[in-house]
This record gives structure tokens, C-alpha cells and sequence, in this order.
């Protein structure tokens, strides 16, 4: 178990830095900077309610989100560890680290598949 | 010529070394010096420095997924809630913090796809791929999907 | 062109004053002298206490690591020319408990060396009579660059992961450790993975990278624990799906 924990981390750690390397710097660009602006195409109300509704799209940022809410944790985890040497703290870092992620993962599926 | 100047910091060491623990071992035994990281350790180096700054784009990955969950639910709760959001973020303070976060989220790309030869070792037909071949297919592979998705979502 | 340069030289005497102190040099320059040749001529012509290590003054030894203006180099090696007008200043390499002036405590990094079981390991040895292992240039390959490690230190001096945690395994020695792990002749790899699958074997890594950017012999010890960390999840997350493997 104990031997488990590690790799189980690292791996959706990894998971998580490559979809997001490769996903969140065009959507947040669109999501948060164009389209609020009323840059290029899609501004409107409608056709963002359209796609944010679509299961395809839910079902998508779900993954994301659980991805990269887990990647950001243990990023945060070691940054805390070793950049501040919390060693004596490791415990309570990665409860909390990791807890965090764990319920924002419960919370976005909330979210994704809950509210309409 | 000499000249000599004196180092502020700095401990003999502590017993806690494990030769220590045997007197007759010990008892010619120099002691040690040993130097302790300061808790800004990573101001040192400048590839120290870069590489907490690497560890702290965890924090806009995180911001940028919070916002895009954030806009499905402004989304959810009907037209003028989303006027409202709009107007927020249209805010020259908001846009210069988002951009600021995009930066973040493109040093988290651009450093992650660097390191992609490093972890990944693959075989075709035998031969090693190169590590430049395997950092193109990744950043092709980021350009490709950036612009499905800015096709997508701006592109019409 | 100088016609001497300034070596600030760390000193630690701990018979003597006890604490360390920077002592400053004046060597004469010489366009085609290593750092090692000024410490060399201090030695022999300012002050012969001076202590530090060095052997084959060629790069192969891996005896001469210091920092050198905040770098880790093998001194042999390096050309006080780029470091004009100076002064240089020559430190012992981080991370190492200090024994006197230049010399670091090495005994550390030798047993976790051990540790990781640095030898080929066969479930049954095959005797001289039986004939040699083959193998071909591609299985060489596939470790030979692990195997050019000449152990000096410079990748623990540059890892901060390992001066913040000495129980690190470190770079070296997980290298060395996937120099036997990859090849065809080994059958090690589960008695290193009981060292390396530990929180202090590759999991204390976060990948600072800087191991193989000092690295001399382009050893890439950075790449050796990345790769065995894919490994490692893979096959965790393999038993997962794969029930009776044990990861």
C-alpha cells in the first residue's frame, strides 16, 4: 500500500501536466480573454450554453478537471516540501494537497452532471 | 599573498553522523562541516529560480480550471448572470491577470514538452527515436489541438 | 592578458580555527592552465596545507569536483580563462559534509552506491566453461550511456533535492542502478527496484534536470530516473487492470 502510493500519484500527475500542457492554454485563452472581449467568432450567450451542455463537452471537462486538479496538487505538494523544507509536515501537506483536489473533483462532477 | 575573510554562517557538524556513534572511530575523527540551504535556496541558481517558477505554474493550471467550471456554471445559471460575468472579466484589471495566467499556463506547455524526451525512450523499427523528433510530435500535437479548439470555440 | 588572476579559496581547519573562512590566492595566469594548476601551484608554492583531491588530471578520475564560482566542474577540466578577470572563488561541492578545505565526505553516496546493487545479478551463473554473455551492439545501447559514469559527484552537488534530503538516492546511483536494470544480461532489476520504488529512491525527484546539465560524461541521470518513474506508474497502474501481477 504504502508502496502503491507514489506511482498512483506520479502517475495522475503526469497525466494531468500533459493534457494540460497540451489542452488549457487555448481554451482559457478563448474562455477568458477573446470571447469575453468579443474577439473572432463565438461571443454569444446561446452558443456557449449550446457547447457547455453538450455531454461530449462535460464528459471532457471532467477528465480535465480531475486531471489537472490532481497534477496541481502534487505540483503543489513538493513545491511546499522541498521549496519551503516542510519535511516534518509531509503528512498534513499531502491530506490537505490532495484532499483539496479530491473534493474539487467531487464538486466539478457535481457541477458537470448535476446542474443543467 | 593572503588575505582572509570570515563566512557568517556555518555549524561544526552534530554527532548524528553514523561513525559517530563509535568513540574509538571518532576520537581522531575531523569533525565535519556541513552547510545548511537556506530557505531561499532557489534564488541560488538561476535554473534553481526557473525551476520553482516551473513548480508554481500548478497555481494557474488550477486557477484556469477553476474558471473554465466557474464559466459552465455562470452558464447554467441563465443570460444576465452571464452579461454580468462578461462585463467582469472585459475589466482591463481582470484581462491583465488573465493574461499574466496565460503566461503561466504556456511556461507549464512550453517546459513540460522540453522534458517529453527525457521520460519517453521509444523504439521504431529498432532504432532510437531522437529526442528532437519526440519534443516536435508533442508540440505538434499542442499546435494541432490549439487549433481544433480555437476553430471550435472562435473560429466561425 | 593577466598577468595573475585571484583564487578565493574555501578553508576548513577544524583543528585550527574551527569555523571556515575564505582565504584569497594570487596565482600567475596561464592562457592553457586549469583551475586545478592554480590550486596545483598553491599548493606547491604558497601553502602546502591546502587540501583537496585529484588524480588523472584528464577527466576520467572523477576525483577533482569543486564549485567553482558557484558550479560544480571537475577542476581538471576547466580553464580559469573564462572566469577572468576573477577573483575565482573555489568552494568544495555542495551537498557533501565538509572534512577539510576542498575535501568532501564521500561515504554517503558509496553505500547508497551499494544499495542499488551496481553489478550483474543472475538467477543462475552460467560457468566460464558455458562460454561469455553475447550480446548485440543494439542491447549495449540501450545502457552504454549510463555506464560512463565515473562517479565524481557533480550531479549530487548539483541536485537541491538531495542537499534538502540526504536519505535521496540520488542521481548517480539510479543511473548506474538502470545501467545494469537495462541490460540483457542482467536479472537484477526486482532486488534495485526494492531500493528504487522506495519514497527516497526515485520519488524523491522532481525533476530539476541540473543533474545532467553538470554531468561530464553526458551520463543524463535526469532521463534515467524520468524513465524509470514511467516505468514504475506503468506497471502499477498495469496490476491494476492485471490482477495477480503485483507491481
Amino acid at each position: 500500500m504504502r508502496r502503491a502510493r507514489d506511482p498512483f500519484f506520479w502517475g495522475l500527475f503526469s497525466a494531468g501536466g500533459m493534457l494540460t500542457a497540451l489542452l488549457l492554454p487555448a481554451l482559457f485563452l478563448v474562455a477568458a480573454i477573446t470571447a469575453p472581449m468579443g474577439w473572432f467568432g463565438m461571443t454569444g450567450y446561446e452558443e456557449w450554453v449550446a457547447l457547455a451542455s453538450h455531454p461530449v463537452t462535460r464528459g471532457g471537462l471532467l477528465v480535465v478537471a480531475f486531471l489537472a486538479f490532481f497534477h496541481a496538487a502534487h505540483r503543489f505538494r513538493y513545491t511546499l516540501y522541498d521549496g519551503l523544507q516542510l519535511y516534518h509536515l509531509d503528512a498534513l501537506i499531502s491530506i490537505v494537497t490532495y484532499g483539496v483536489a479530491a473534493a474539487l473533483t467531487v464538486l466539478a462532477a457535481a457541477l458537470l452532471i448535476l446542474v443543467v | 599573498m593572503k588575505s582572509q575573510a570570515r563566512i557568517p554562517t556555518g555549524r561544526i557538524s552534530d554527532p548524528g553522523y553514523p561513525q559517530a556513534s563509535n568513540p574509538e572511530y571518532t576520537r581522531h575523527h575531523p569533525r565535519w562541516y556541513r552547510r545548511h540551504m537556506p530557505i531561499f535556496w532557489w534564488l541560488r541558481k538561476f535554473a534553481y529560480t526557473k525551476f520553482i517558477l516551473r513548480e508554481l505554474t500548478s497555481q494557474p493550471v488550477m486557477y484556469a480550471t477553476l474558471f473554465l467550471l466557474g464559466k459552465v456554471w455562470v452558464l447554467s445559471r441563465g443570460p444576465e448572470a452571464y452579461e454580468i460575468f462578461v462585463q467582469w472579466l472585459s475589466h482591463p484589471a481582470f484581462l491583465a491577470f488573465h493574461a499574466l495566467v496565460l503566461v503561466g499556463l504556456l511556461f507549464h506547455t512550453v517546459t513540460w514538452l522540453n522534458l517529453t524526451p527525457k521520460a519517453l525512450v521509444l523504439r521504431v523499427a529498432g532504432r532510437k527515436v531522437p529526442g528532437w523528433a519526440i519534443v516536435g510530435a508533442h508540440y505538434g500535437a499542442w499546435l494541432g489541438l490549439s487549433g481544433v479548439i480555437l476553430w471550435i470555440l472562435a473560429g466561425r | 592578458m593577466p598577468d595573475t588572476v585571484k583564487l578565493e579559496v574555501f578553508r576548513y581547519r577544524p583543528e585550527g580555527e574551527g569555523e571556515p573562512l575564505y582565504e584569497t590566492f594570487e596565482v600567475p595566469y596561464r592562457d592553457e592552465w586549469m583551475v586545478l594548476d592554480a590550486l596545483n601551484q598553491i599548493k606547491d608554492h604558497q601553502d602546502g596545507t591546502l587540501s583537496y583531491r585529484w588524480a588523472c588530471r584528464m577527466g576520467v578520475c572523477g576525483s577533482c569536483g569543486m564549485t567553482v564560482n558557484g558550479e560544480p566542474v571537475l577542476t581538471c577540466a576547466t580553464y580559469l580563462e573564462p572566469f577572468l578577470p576573477g577573483p575565482i572563488r573555489v568552494e568544495p561541492l555542495h551537498g557533501f559534509p565538509v572534512i577539510r578545505d576542498l575535501v568532501g565526505d564521500l561515504e554517503d553516496f558509496v553505500g547508497k552506491l551499494q544499495r542499488v546493487k551496481p553489478w550483474i545479478i543472475r538467477e543462475e551463473e552460467r560457468s566460464p566453461s558455458e562460454g561469455e554473455y553475447l550480446q548485440t551492439p543494439e542491447e549495449m545501447d540501450a545502457y552504454k550511456r549510463y555506464s560512463m559514469c565515473i562517479n565524481c559527484m557533480l550531479c549530487y552537488a548539483a541536485c537541491p533535492i538531495y542537499e534538502l534530503e540526504p536519505g535521496f538516492i540520488g542521481p548517480a546511483a539510479i543511473a548506474l542502478a538502470q545501467r545494469y536494470n537495462l541490460d540483457s544480461r542482467d536479472e537484477g532489476a526486482r532486488e534495485r527496484h526494492e531500493v528504487l520504488a522506495e519514497h527516497e529512491g526515485v520519488w524523491s525527484c522532481t525533476f530539476v534536470g541540473e543533474c545532467s546539465i553538470v554531468c561530464p560524461k553526458d551520463v543524463d541521470p535526469a532521463g534515467a530516473i524520468q524513465r524509470y518513474k514511467v516505468d514504475a506508474t506503468l506497471d502499477f497502474f498495469r496490476s491494476l487492470v492485471t490482477p495477480g501481477r503485483s507491481p
